[in-house]
Protein backbone atom coordinates (compact mmCIF):
# COMPACT_ATOMS: atom_id res chain seq x y z
CA UNK A 1 0.00 0.00 0.00
CA UNK A 2 1.42 3.32 -1.03
CA UNK A 3 1.22 6.19 1.43
CA UNK A 4 0.94 9.09 -0.92
CA UNK A 5 2.20 11.70 1.43
CA UNK A 6 -0.07 14.13 3.12
CA UNK A 7 -3.18 13.69 1.05
CA UNK A 8 -5.69 10.99 1.95
CA UNK A 9 -8.06 11.80 -0.88
CA UNK A 10 -7.36 13.33 -4.22
CA UNK A 11 -9.46 13.91 -7.30
CA UNK A 12 -8.06 14.70 -10.72
CA UNK A 13 -10.30 16.54 -13.15
CA UNK A 14 -13.34 14.94 -11.60
CA UNK A 15 -16.30 15.46 -13.93
CA UNK A 16 -19.93 14.45 -13.90
CA UNK A 17 -22.25 15.07 -16.77
CA UNK A 18 -25.99 14.38 -16.71
CA UNK A 19 -27.24 14.24 -20.29
CA UNK A 20 -25.60 17.45 -21.42
CA UNK A 21 -25.67 19.19 -18.06
CA UNK A 22 -22.28 19.39 -16.41
CA UNK A 23 -22.89 19.12 -12.67
CA UNK A 24 -19.24 18.76 -11.69
CA UNK A 25 -16.50 20.01 -13.93
CA UNK A 26 -12.74 19.38 -13.64
CA UNK A 27 -12.65 19.40 -9.88
CA UNK A 28 -9.21 18.88 -8.36
CA UNK A 29 -9.78 18.34 -4.71
CA UNK A 30 -7.03 17.41 -2.28
CA UNK A 31 -7.95 16.49 1.25
CA UNK A 32 -5.09 16.57 3.71
CA UNK A 33 -4.84 13.77 6.25
CA UNK A 34 -6.05 14.71 9.71
CA UNK A 35 -7.87 17.89 8.73
CA UNK A 36 -11.45 19.04 8.71
CA UNK A 37 -12.09 20.06 5.15
CA UNK A 38 -15.30 21.91 4.31
CA UNK A 39 -16.95 21.95 0.94
CA UNK A 40 -19.17 24.98 0.56
CA UNK A 41 -21.03 26.72 -2.19
CA UNK A 42 -24.45 27.96 -3.18
CA UNK A 43 -27.33 25.59 -3.83
CA UNK A 44 -26.80 23.57 -6.97
CA UNK A 45 -23.03 24.06 -6.90
CA UNK A 46 -22.53 20.30 -7.08
CA UNK A 47 -21.46 19.59 -3.50
CA UNK A 48 -23.68 16.59 -2.94
CA UNK A 49 -22.88 15.32 -6.42
CA UNK A 50 -19.18 15.42 -5.52
CA UNK A 51 -20.02 13.39 -2.40
CA UNK A 52 -21.96 10.88 -4.44
CA UNK A 53 -19.04 10.56 -6.84
CA UNK A 54 -16.48 10.15 -4.06
CA UNK A 55 -18.53 7.44 -2.37
CA UNK A 56 -19.31 5.85 -5.74
CA UNK A 57 -23.08 6.25 -5.43
CA UNK A 58 -22.89 7.89 -8.86
CA UNK A 59 -20.71 6.81 -11.77
CA UNK A 60 -17.98 9.23 -12.79
CA UNK A 61 -17.98 10.54 -16.36
CA UNK A 62 -14.46 11.92 -16.33
CA UNK A 63 -11.33 12.18 -14.22
CA UNK A 64 -10.15 9.99 -11.37
CA UNK A 65 -10.41 9.57 -7.60
CA UNK A 66 -7.51 8.41 -5.47
CA UNK A 67 -7.84 7.28 -1.88
CA UNK A 68 -4.53 6.72 -0.09
CA UNK A 69 -2.93 6.46 -3.47
CA UNK A 70 -5.36 3.83 -4.79
CA UNK A 71 -7.46 4.54 -7.82
CA UNK A 72 -11.02 3.98 -6.57
CA UNK A 73 -12.74 5.63 -9.52
CA UNK A 74 -14.52 2.44 -10.56
CA UNK A 75 -15.06 0.65 -7.28
CA UNK A 76 -18.46 -0.25 -5.85
CA UNK A 77 -19.96 1.87 -3.05
CA UNK A 78 -19.89 -0.91 -0.45
CA UNK A 79 -16.27 -1.63 -1.37
CA UNK A 80 -15.28 2.01 -0.90
CA UNK A 81 -17.01 1.97 2.48
CA UNK A 82 -15.01 -1.07 3.51
CA UNK A 83 -11.82 0.77 2.53
CA UNK A 84 -12.61 3.36 5.18
CA UNK A 85 -14.54 6.14 3.46
CA UNK A 86 -17.85 6.36 5.24
CA UNK A 87 -20.46 8.93 4.47
CA UNK A 88 -23.54 10.38 6.06
CA UNK A 89 -26.52 11.63 4.11
CA UNK A 90 -28.27 14.96 3.79
CA UNK A 91 -31.51 13.47 5.03
CA UNK A 92 -30.84 11.70 8.27
CA UNK A 93 -29.73 8.16 7.54
CA UNK A 94 -30.90 5.93 10.32
CA UNK A 95 -32.74 2.62 10.41
CA UNK A 96 -36.01 3.99 11.86
CA UNK A 97 -37.64 0.78 13.11
CA UNK A 98 -34.56 -0.68 14.71
CA UNK A 99 -33.53 0.35 18.20
CA UNK A 100 -30.84 2.98 18.70
CA UNK A 101 -28.46 0.29 19.91
CA UNK A 102 -29.19 -1.91 16.89
CA UNK A 103 -28.47 1.00 14.57
CA UNK A 104 -24.93 1.26 15.84
CA UNK A 105 -24.51 -2.49 16.06
CA UNK A 106 -25.31 -2.92 12.36
CA UNK A 107 -22.17 -0.96 11.60
CA UNK A 108 -20.12 -2.98 14.08
CA UNK A 109 -21.36 -6.45 13.18
CA UNK A 110 -19.82 -6.69 9.73
CA UNK A 111 -16.43 -7.11 11.39
CA UNK A 112 -17.59 -10.30 13.12
CA UNK A 113 -17.86 -11.89 9.69
CA UNK A 114 -21.16 -13.56 10.56
CA UNK A 115 -23.47 -11.31 8.62
CA UNK A 116 -24.57 -14.10 6.28
CA UNK A 117 -25.10 -16.56 9.15
CA UNK A 118 -28.85 -16.94 9.12
CA UNK A 119 -28.69 -19.98 11.40
CA UNK A 120 -27.11 -18.12 14.31
CA UNK A 121 -29.02 -16.32 17.02
CA UNK A 122 -28.87 -12.57 17.06
CA UNK A 123 -27.73 -12.97 20.65
CA UNK A 124 -24.29 -13.65 19.20
CA UNK A 125 -24.26 -9.93 18.41
CA UNK A 126 -24.47 -9.02 22.07
CA UNK A 127 -20.68 -9.17 22.35
CA UNK A 128 -20.78 -5.85 20.50
CA UNK A 129 -23.11 -4.16 22.98
CA UNK A 130 -20.38 -2.66 25.15
CA UNK A 131 -18.71 -1.08 22.19
CA UNK A 132 -22.06 0.15 20.90
CA UNK A 133 -22.88 1.69 24.28
CA UNK A 134 -19.52 3.46 24.29
CA UNK A 135 -20.21 4.96 20.89
CA UNK A 136 -23.64 6.08 22.03
CA UNK A 137 -22.08 7.58 25.11
CA UNK A 138 -19.72 9.58 22.91
CA UNK A 139 -22.64 11.27 21.18
CA UNK A 140 -24.75 11.62 24.31
CA UNK A 141 -27.28 8.93 23.46
CA UNK A 142 -26.49 6.30 26.04
CA UNK A 143 -29.83 6.55 27.84
CA UNK A 144 -31.69 6.25 24.54
CA UNK A 145 -30.14 2.89 23.61
CA UNK A 146 -33.39 0.91 23.83
CA UNK A 147 -35.59 3.43 22.07
CA UNK A 148 -36.97 2.64 18.67
CA UNK A 149 -35.09 5.15 16.54
CA UNK A 150 -38.18 6.66 14.94
CA UNK A 151 -39.10 8.06 18.36
CA UNK A 152 -35.95 10.20 18.62
CA UNK A 153 -36.07 13.94 17.91
CA UNK A 154 -34.30 15.09 14.76
CA UNK A 155 -31.09 16.34 16.35
CA UNK A 156 -30.64 13.06 18.21
CA UNK A 157 -31.10 11.13 14.99
CA UNK A 158 -28.26 13.09 13.45
CA UNK A 159 -26.13 12.30 16.49
CA UNK A 160 -27.03 8.63 16.11
CA UNK A 161 -26.00 8.80 12.49
CA UNK A 162 -22.61 10.11 13.51
CA UNK A 163 -22.27 7.35 16.10
CA UNK A 164 -23.10 4.76 13.44
CA UNK A 165 -20.57 6.28 11.07
CA UNK A 166 -17.96 6.29 13.84
CA UNK A 167 -18.66 2.63 14.49
CA UNK A 168 -17.11 1.91 11.10
CA UNK A 169 -13.94 3.55 12.44
CA UNK A 170 -13.53 5.34 9.13
CA UNK A 171 -10.29 7.00 8.19
CA UNK A 172 -12.21 9.47 6.16
CA UNK A 173 -15.66 10.66 7.22
CA UNK A 174 -17.84 12.41 4.68
CA UNK A 175 -20.59 14.40 6.34
CA UNK A 176 -23.33 15.81 4.15
CA UNK A 177 -24.77 18.85 5.94
CA UNK A 178 -24.47 17.45 9.45
CA UNK A 179 -26.25 20.40 11.10
CA UNK A 180 -29.00 20.90 8.54
CA UNK A 181 -32.41 21.53 10.04
CA UNK A 182 -31.13 21.75 13.62
CA UNK A 183 -31.80 24.22 16.38
CA UNK A 184 -28.93 26.28 17.91
CA UNK A 185 -28.25 23.93 20.77
CA UNK A 186 -28.08 20.88 18.54
CA UNK A 187 -25.83 22.70 16.08
CA UNK A 188 -23.31 23.46 18.80
CA UNK A 189 -23.42 19.93 20.13
CA UNK A 190 -22.86 18.42 16.71
CA UNK A 191 -20.12 20.93 15.98
CA UNK A 192 -18.25 19.93 19.13
CA UNK A 193 -18.86 16.32 18.28
CA UNK A 194 -17.33 16.66 14.82
CA UNK A 195 -14.34 18.42 16.31
CA UNK A 196 -13.95 15.64 18.83
CA UNK A 197 -14.19 12.78 16.37
CA UNK A 198 -11.89 14.52 13.89
CA UNK A 199 -9.05 14.24 16.40
CA UNK A 200 -7.73 11.05 14.86
CA UNK A 201 -9.30 10.99 11.43
CA UNK A 202 -10.03 13.14 8.42
CA UNK A 203 -13.38 14.81 7.87
CA UNK A 204 -14.74 16.17 4.63
CA UNK A 205 -18.05 17.92 5.09
CA UNK A 206 -20.61 19.83 3.11
CA UNK A 207 -21.98 22.53 5.37
CA UNK A 208 -24.11 25.61 5.02
CA UNK A 209 -23.80 26.95 8.52
CA UNK A 210 -20.92 29.45 8.32
CA UNK A 211 -20.38 29.50 12.07
CA UNK A 212 -19.69 25.79 12.00
CA UNK A 213 -17.48 26.13 8.94
CA UNK A 214 -15.42 29.03 10.30
CA UNK A 215 -15.08 27.50 13.76
CA UNK A 216 -13.86 24.05 12.97
CA UNK A 217 -12.61 23.68 9.42
CA UNK A 218 -8.95 23.84 8.50
CA UNK A 219 -9.43 24.12 4.77
CA UNK A 220 -12.41 25.32 2.77
CA UNK A 221 -13.11 24.62 -0.86
CA UNK A 222 -15.72 26.79 -2.51
CA UNK A 223 -17.65 25.23 -5.34
CA UNK A 224 -19.77 27.21 -7.78
CA UNK A 225 -21.52 25.80 -10.84
CA UNK A 226 -19.63 22.56 -10.54
CA UNK A 227 -16.14 24.07 -10.46
CA UNK A 228 -13.72 25.04 -7.72
CA UNK A 229 -13.89 28.78 -7.20
CA UNK A 230 -11.48 29.18 -4.32
CA UNK A 231 -9.64 27.23 -1.68
CA UNK A 232 -7.93 28.10 1.58
CA UNK A 233 -8.60 28.90 5.22
CA UNK A 234 -11.80 30.69 6.19
CA UNK A 235 -9.95 33.99 6.41
CA UNK A 236 -8.43 33.61 2.96
CA UNK A 237 -11.54 32.42 1.24
CA UNK A 238 -14.10 34.72 2.76
CA UNK A 239 -12.18 37.81 1.62
CA UNK A 240 -12.14 36.92 -2.06
CA UNK A 241 -14.48 39.07 -4.12
CA UNK A 242 -15.55 36.23 -6.42
CA UNK A 243 -16.53 34.12 -3.41
CA UNK A 244 -18.46 36.97 -1.87
CA UNK A 245 -20.24 37.46 -5.13
CA UNK A 246 -21.05 33.82 -5.71
CA UNK A 247 -21.89 32.73 -2.26
CA UNK A 248 -21.25 34.93 0.72
CA UNK A 249 -22.66 37.97 -1.04
CA UNK A 250 -25.88 38.17 0.91
CA UNK A 251 -24.39 37.28 4.28
CA UNK A 252 -21.41 39.65 4.09
CA UNK A 253 -22.73 42.48 2.03
CA UNK B 1 -39.77 -11.35 23.91
CA UNK B 2 -42.27 -12.92 26.31
CA UNK B 3 -45.04 -12.29 23.85
CA UNK B 4 -43.16 -14.22 21.18
CA UNK B 5 -42.71 -17.14 23.59
CA UNK B 6 -46.45 -17.12 24.29
CA UNK B 7 -47.08 -17.16 20.57
CA UNK B 8 -44.88 -20.22 20.15
CA UNK B 9 -46.64 -22.09 22.95
CA UNK B 10 -50.04 -21.22 21.52
CA UNK B 11 -48.94 -22.32 18.06
CA UNK B 12 -47.64 -25.69 19.26
CA UNK B 13 -50.75 -26.41 21.34
CA UNK B 14 -53.07 -25.37 18.53
CA UNK B 15 -51.12 -27.50 16.08
CA UNK B 16 -51.23 -30.55 18.34
CA UNK B 17 -54.95 -30.50 19.07
CA UNK B 18 -56.26 -29.03 15.81
CA UNK B 19 -56.82 -32.35 13.98
CA UNK B 20 -59.20 -33.46 16.77
CA UNK B 21 -61.31 -30.35 16.38
CA UNK B 22 -61.19 -29.65 12.66
CA UNK B 23 -61.03 -31.83 9.57
CA UNK B 24 -57.31 -32.85 9.54
CA UNK B 25 -56.80 -32.51 5.77
CA UNK B 26 -58.01 -28.94 6.02
CA UNK B 27 -55.55 -28.18 8.82
CA UNK B 28 -52.76 -29.70 6.74
CA UNK B 29 -53.71 -27.43 3.87
CA UNK B 30 -53.64 -24.43 6.20
CA UNK B 31 -50.23 -25.45 7.52
CA UNK B 32 -48.78 -25.75 4.00
CA UNK B 33 -50.09 -22.33 3.03
CA UNK B 34 -49.00 -20.86 6.36
CA UNK B 35 -45.46 -22.02 5.71
CA UNK B 36 -45.67 -20.63 2.18
CA UNK B 37 -46.84 -17.25 3.49
CA UNK B 38 -44.15 -17.18 6.19
CA UNK B 39 -41.49 -17.87 3.56
CA UNK B 40 -42.93 -15.08 1.45
CA UNK B 41 -42.94 -12.77 4.46
CA UNK B 42 -39.21 -13.30 4.92
CA UNK B 43 -38.82 -11.45 1.65
CA UNK B 44 -41.65 -8.93 1.81
CA UNK B 45 -41.82 -8.21 5.51
CA UNK B 46 -38.17 -8.44 6.48
CA UNK B 47 -36.26 -7.51 3.34
CA UNK B 48 -38.78 -5.21 1.71
CA UNK B 49 -38.91 -7.10 -1.60
CA UNK B 50 -42.29 -7.76 -3.22
CA UNK B 51 -42.11 -10.87 -5.36
CA UNK B 52 -45.03 -11.59 -7.60
CA UNK B 53 -43.81 -14.96 -8.74
CA UNK B 54 -43.73 -17.11 -5.65
CA UNK B 55 -46.22 -19.59 -7.09
CA UNK B 56 -43.38 -20.84 -9.29
CA UNK B 57 -41.53 -22.13 -6.23
CA UNK B 58 -44.58 -23.63 -4.56
CA UNK B 59 -45.76 -25.28 -7.75
CA UNK B 60 -42.51 -26.53 -9.26
CA UNK B 61 -41.45 -28.09 -5.96
CA UNK B 62 -44.82 -29.83 -5.92
CA UNK B 63 -44.29 -31.25 -9.40
CA UNK B 64 -40.74 -32.41 -8.67
CA UNK B 65 -41.76 -34.02 -5.39
CA UNK B 66 -44.73 -35.70 -7.09
CA UNK B 67 -42.67 -36.93 -10.02
CA UNK B 68 -39.73 -38.24 -7.98
CA UNK B 69 -42.06 -40.08 -5.59
CA UNK B 70 -44.54 -41.43 -8.12
CA UNK B 71 -42.30 -42.21 -11.10
CA UNK B 72 -38.82 -42.55 -9.67
CA UNK B 73 -39.98 -44.25 -6.48
CA UNK B 74 -38.35 -41.83 -4.04
CA UNK B 75 -39.38 -42.19 -0.39
CA UNK B 76 -41.50 -39.22 0.75
CA UNK B 77 -38.72 -37.47 2.69
CA UNK B 78 -36.38 -37.55 -0.32
CA UNK B 79 -39.14 -36.45 -2.68
CA UNK B 80 -39.80 -33.41 -0.49
CA UNK B 81 -36.08 -32.64 -0.34
CA UNK B 82 -35.85 -32.89 -4.13
CA UNK B 83 -38.75 -30.46 -4.49
CA UNK B 84 -37.23 -28.06 -1.99
CA UNK B 85 -33.84 -28.17 -3.72
CA UNK B 86 -35.47 -27.47 -7.08
CA UNK B 87 -37.22 -24.43 -5.65
CA UNK B 88 -33.93 -23.23 -4.17
CA UNK B 89 -32.16 -23.48 -7.53
CA UNK B 90 -35.06 -21.78 -9.28
CA UNK B 91 -34.97 -19.11 -6.55
CA UNK B 92 -31.30 -18.53 -7.27
CA UNK B 93 -32.03 -17.99 -10.97
CA UNK B 94 -35.06 -15.74 -10.34
CA UNK B 95 -33.26 -13.85 -7.60
CA UNK B 96 -30.09 -13.22 -9.59
CA UNK B 97 -32.13 -11.60 -12.33
CA UNK B 98 -34.73 -9.77 -10.27
CA UNK B 99 -32.58 -8.13 -7.58
CA UNK B 100 -30.92 -5.98 -10.22
CA UNK B 101 -34.08 -3.91 -10.14
CA UNK B 102 -36.28 -2.69 -7.32
CA UNK B 103 -39.91 -1.88 -6.63
CA UNK B 104 -42.41 -2.52 -9.38
CA UNK B 105 -39.70 -3.71 -11.79
CA UNK B 106 -38.59 -6.33 -9.33
CA UNK B 107 -42.19 -7.54 -9.01
CA UNK B 108 -42.66 -7.60 -12.77
CA UNK B 109 -39.49 -9.61 -13.42
CA UNK B 110 -40.55 -12.22 -10.87
CA UNK B 111 -44.03 -12.33 -12.43
CA UNK B 112 -42.63 -12.77 -15.94
CA UNK B 113 -40.30 -15.57 -14.86
CA UNK B 114 -43.12 -17.29 -12.99
CA UNK B 115 -45.29 -17.14 -16.10
CA UNK B 116 -42.53 -18.95 -17.95
CA UNK B 117 -42.58 -21.65 -15.30
CA UNK B 118 -46.36 -21.86 -15.64
CA UNK B 119 -46.03 -22.33 -19.39
CA UNK B 120 -43.45 -25.08 -18.91
CA UNK B 121 -45.71 -26.80 -16.38
CA UNK B 122 -48.54 -26.68 -18.90
CA UNK B 123 -46.44 -28.07 -21.74
CA UNK B 124 -44.07 -30.59 -20.24
CA UNK B 125 -45.34 -34.17 -20.40
CA UNK B 126 -44.41 -35.22 -16.84
CA UNK B 127 -46.66 -32.64 -15.21
CA UNK B 128 -49.83 -34.01 -16.77
CA UNK B 129 -50.73 -30.54 -18.11
CA UNK B 130 -54.34 -29.60 -17.39
CA UNK B 131 -54.97 -32.87 -15.54
CA UNK B 132 -52.11 -32.41 -13.14
CA UNK B 133 -49.86 -35.04 -11.68
CA UNK B 134 -52.27 -37.38 -9.94
CA UNK B 135 -52.07 -40.39 -7.67
CA UNK B 136 -48.83 -39.58 -5.86
CA UNK B 137 -48.45 -42.28 -3.19
CA UNK B 138 -47.80 -41.00 0.31
CA UNK B 139 -45.61 -43.97 1.13
CA UNK B 140 -43.66 -44.76 4.26
CA UNK B 141 -41.77 -41.95 6.00
CA UNK B 142 -38.17 -43.07 6.70
CA UNK B 143 -39.44 -46.52 5.77
CA UNK B 144 -41.33 -46.93 9.05
CA UNK B 145 -44.16 -44.43 9.41
CA UNK B 146 -47.18 -45.11 7.24
CA UNK B 147 -48.29 -41.77 5.87
CA UNK B 148 -51.52 -43.22 4.50
CA UNK B 149 -52.77 -42.92 8.05
CA UNK B 150 -54.27 -39.43 8.23
CA UNK B 151 -52.98 -38.72 11.73
CA UNK B 152 -49.43 -39.80 10.85
CA UNK B 153 -49.57 -37.58 7.81
CA UNK B 154 -50.92 -34.74 9.89
CA UNK B 155 -48.16 -34.81 12.49
CA UNK B 156 -45.57 -35.13 9.77
CA UNK B 157 -46.94 -32.00 8.07
CA UNK B 158 -47.05 -30.24 11.42
CA UNK B 159 -43.40 -31.19 12.05
CA UNK B 160 -42.39 -29.91 8.59
CA UNK B 161 -44.24 -26.69 9.25
CA UNK B 162 -42.60 -26.20 12.63
CA UNK B 163 -39.13 -26.82 11.18
CA UNK B 164 -39.74 -24.38 8.33
CA UNK B 165 -41.28 -21.84 10.67
CA UNK B 166 -38.35 -22.16 13.05
CA UNK B 167 -35.82 -21.67 10.23
CA UNK B 168 -37.60 -18.48 9.20
CA UNK B 169 -37.83 -17.28 12.78
CA UNK B 170 -34.15 -17.95 13.28
CA UNK B 171 -33.16 -16.25 10.02
CA UNK B 172 -35.15 -13.16 10.97
CA UNK B 173 -33.50 -13.06 14.39
CA UNK B 174 -29.95 -13.70 13.23
CA UNK B 175 -27.01 -11.49 12.31
CA UNK B 176 -28.17 -11.98 8.72
CA UNK B 177 -31.70 -10.95 9.67
CA UNK B 178 -30.34 -7.73 11.18
CA UNK B 179 -28.74 -6.83 7.88
CA UNK B 180 -31.96 -7.66 6.01
CA UNK B 181 -33.91 -5.31 8.27
CA UNK B 182 -31.28 -2.63 7.74
CA UNK B 183 -31.70 -3.01 3.97
CA UNK B 184 -35.46 -2.82 4.31
CA UNK B 185 -35.21 0.30 6.46
CA UNK B 186 -32.60 2.24 4.51
CA UNK B 187 -30.79 0.60 1.64
CA UNK B 188 -28.34 3.42 0.76
CA UNK B 189 -27.29 3.61 4.39
CA UNK B 190 -26.70 -0.15 4.51
CA UNK B 191 -24.48 0.22 1.43
CA UNK B 192 -22.60 3.10 3.01
CA UNK B 193 -21.87 0.84 5.99
CA UNK B 194 -20.09 -1.55 3.64
CA UNK B 195 -22.78 -4.13 2.99
CA UNK B 196 -22.96 -5.53 -0.54
CA UNK B 197 -26.76 -5.53 -0.32
CA UNK B 198 -27.40 -7.58 -3.47
CA UNK B 199 -25.76 -10.62 -1.95
CA UNK B 200 -27.95 -10.38 1.13
CA UNK B 201 -31.07 -9.96 -0.97
CA UNK B 202 -30.13 -12.95 -3.06
CA UNK B 203 -29.63 -15.19 -0.04
CA UNK B 204 -32.97 -14.03 1.37
CA UNK B 205 -34.60 -14.78 -1.97
CA UNK B 206 -33.13 -18.28 -2.16
CA UNK B 207 -34.16 -19.06 1.44
CA UNK B 208 -37.66 -17.80 0.76
CA UNK B 209 -37.92 -19.81 -2.46
CA UNK B 210 -36.59 -22.99 -0.84
CA UNK B 211 -39.06 -22.79 2.05
CA UNK B 212 -41.91 -22.05 -0.36
CA UNK B 213 -40.79 -25.18 -2.17
CA UNK B 214 -40.86 -27.13 1.08
CA UNK B 215 -44.46 -26.04 1.52
CA UNK B 216 -45.37 -26.96 -2.06
CA UNK B 217 -43.71 -30.39 -1.94
CA UNK B 218 -45.43 -31.22 1.35
CA UNK B 219 -48.75 -30.08 -0.05
CA UNK B 220 -48.34 -32.49 -2.98
CA UNK B 221 -47.92 -35.33 -0.55
CA UNK B 222 -51.00 -34.30 1.42
CA UNK B 223 -53.30 -34.16 -1.59
CA UNK B 224 -51.38 -36.77 -3.59
CA UNK B 225 -51.62 -34.30 -6.43
CA UNK B 226 -49.60 -31.54 -8.07
CA UNK B 227 -51.63 -29.25 -10.28
CA UNK B 228 -51.48 -26.05 -12.32
CA UNK B 229 -53.31 -24.15 -9.57
CA UNK B 230 -50.11 -23.99 -7.56
CA UNK B 231 -48.02 -22.47 -10.37
CA UNK B 232 -50.73 -20.10 -11.52
CA UNK B 233 -50.24 -16.38 -10.87
CA UNK B 234 -53.42 -16.40 -8.77
CA UNK B 235 -51.38 -18.25 -6.21
CA UNK B 236 -48.66 -15.56 -6.27
CA UNK B 237 -51.38 -13.02 -5.54
CA UNK B 238 -52.98 -15.12 -2.85
CA UNK B 239 -49.79 -15.31 -0.83
CA UNK B 240 -49.50 -11.51 -0.92
CA UNK B 241 -53.07 -11.38 0.38
CA UNK B 242 -52.40 -13.85 3.20
CA UNK B 243 -49.26 -12.00 4.29
CA UNK B 244 -50.82 -8.54 4.25
CA UNK B 245 -54.02 -9.72 5.91
CA UNK B 246 -52.14 -11.41 8.74
CA UNK B 247 -49.53 -8.69 9.09
CA UNK B 248 -46.32 -8.44 7.07
CA UNK B 249 -43.12 -8.19 9.02
CA UNK B 250 -44.67 -9.98 11.99
CA UNK B 251 -43.64 -13.48 13.02
CA UNK B 252 -47.11 -14.99 13.33
CA UNK B 253 -49.05 -12.77 10.93
CA UNK B 254 -48.72 -14.93 7.81
CA UNK B 255 -49.90 -17.99 9.75
CA UNK B 256 -53.05 -16.15 10.82
CA UNK B 257 -53.50 -14.71 7.33
CA UNK B 258 -53.22 -18.14 5.71
CA UNK B 259 -55.73 -19.59 8.19
CA UNK B 260 -58.23 -16.81 7.53
CA UNK B 261 -57.97 -16.98 3.74
CA UNK B 262 -58.18 -20.78 3.70
CA UNK B 263 -61.15 -20.81 6.07
CA UNK B 264 -62.94 -18.29 3.89
CA UNK B 265 -62.28 -20.32 0.78
CA UNK B 266 -63.21 -23.61 2.37
CA UNK B 267 -66.27 -22.74 4.37
CA UNK B 268 -67.30 -19.93 2.09
CA UNK B 269 -67.44 -22.32 -0.83
CA UNK B 270 -71.20 -22.63 -0.31
CA UNK B 271 -71.68 -19.15 -1.63
CA UNK B 272 -69.83 -20.15 -4.77
CA UNK B 273 -67.86 -17.65 -6.81
CA UNK B 274 -68.90 -14.89 -4.44
CA UNK B 275 -66.20 -16.00 -2.06
CA UNK B 276 -63.69 -14.24 -4.34
CA UNK B 277 -65.64 -11.02 -3.93
CA UNK B 278 -65.76 -11.53 -0.18
CA UNK B 279 -62.00 -12.13 0.07
CA UNK B 280 -61.42 -9.10 -2.14
CA UNK B 281 -63.65 -6.94 0.05
CA UNK B 282 -61.88 -8.09 3.22
CA UNK B 283 -58.56 -7.36 1.60
CA UNK B 284 -59.60 -3.82 0.66
CA UNK B 285 -60.91 -3.13 4.16
CA UNK B 286 -57.73 -4.53 5.63
CA UNK B 287 -55.44 -2.40 3.47
CA UNK B 288 -57.51 0.75 4.02
CA UNK B 289 -58.26 0.44 7.72
CA UNK B 290 -55.85 -2.09 9.26
CA UNK B 291 -52.68 -1.64 7.34
CA UNK B 292 -50.59 -3.56 9.83
CA UNK B 293 -52.73 -6.67 9.33
CA UNK B 294 -54.47 -8.71 12.01
CA UNK B 295 -51.40 -9.56 14.07
CA UNK B 296 -49.79 -6.17 13.46
CA UNK B 297 -52.88 -4.34 14.71
CA UNK B 298 -53.13 -6.57 17.78
CA UNK B 299 -49.48 -5.96 18.57
CA UNK B 300 -50.06 -2.19 18.24
CA UNK B 301 -53.04 -2.42 20.61
CA UNK B 302 -50.89 -3.96 23.32
CA UNK B 303 -47.49 -2.33 22.91
CA UNK B 304 -44.46 -3.60 24.76
CA UNK B 305 -43.46 -0.79 27.12
CA UNK B 306 -40.07 0.73 26.51
CA UNK B 307 -38.05 1.97 29.49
Amino acid sequence: MESSGDYILETRNLTKEFKGFVAVSDVNLRVKRGTIHALIGPNGAGKTTVFNLLTRFLPVTGGAIFYRGHDITHEKPAQVARRGIVRSFQISAVFPHLTVLENVRIALQRRLGTSFHFWKSERTLEVLNDQAHELLEAVGLREFADYVTVELPYGRKRALEIATTLAMDPELMLLDEPTQGMGHEDVDRVKELIKKVAANRTVLMVEHNMHVVSDISDVITVLARGSVLAEGSYGEVSGRPEVIEAYLGTAHA
Amino acid sequence: MKRIAMGWVALVIAGLIAPFLVYPVFVMKVLCFALFACAFNLLLGYTGLLSFGHAAFLGSAGYIAGHTIKVLGFPPELGILAGTATAAVLGYVFGSLAIRRSGIYFAMITLALAQMVFFLALQMPFTGGEDGLQGVPRGMLFGVIDLRETMNMYYFVFAVFMIGFWIIYRAVHSPFGQVLKAIRENEPRAISLGYAVDKYKLLAFVLSAALSGLAGATKTLVFQLASLTDVHWHMSGEVVLMTLLGGMGTVFGPVVGAAVVMTLQNYGAEIGEWVTVLTGAIFVVCVLAFRRGIVGELAALFPVRKP
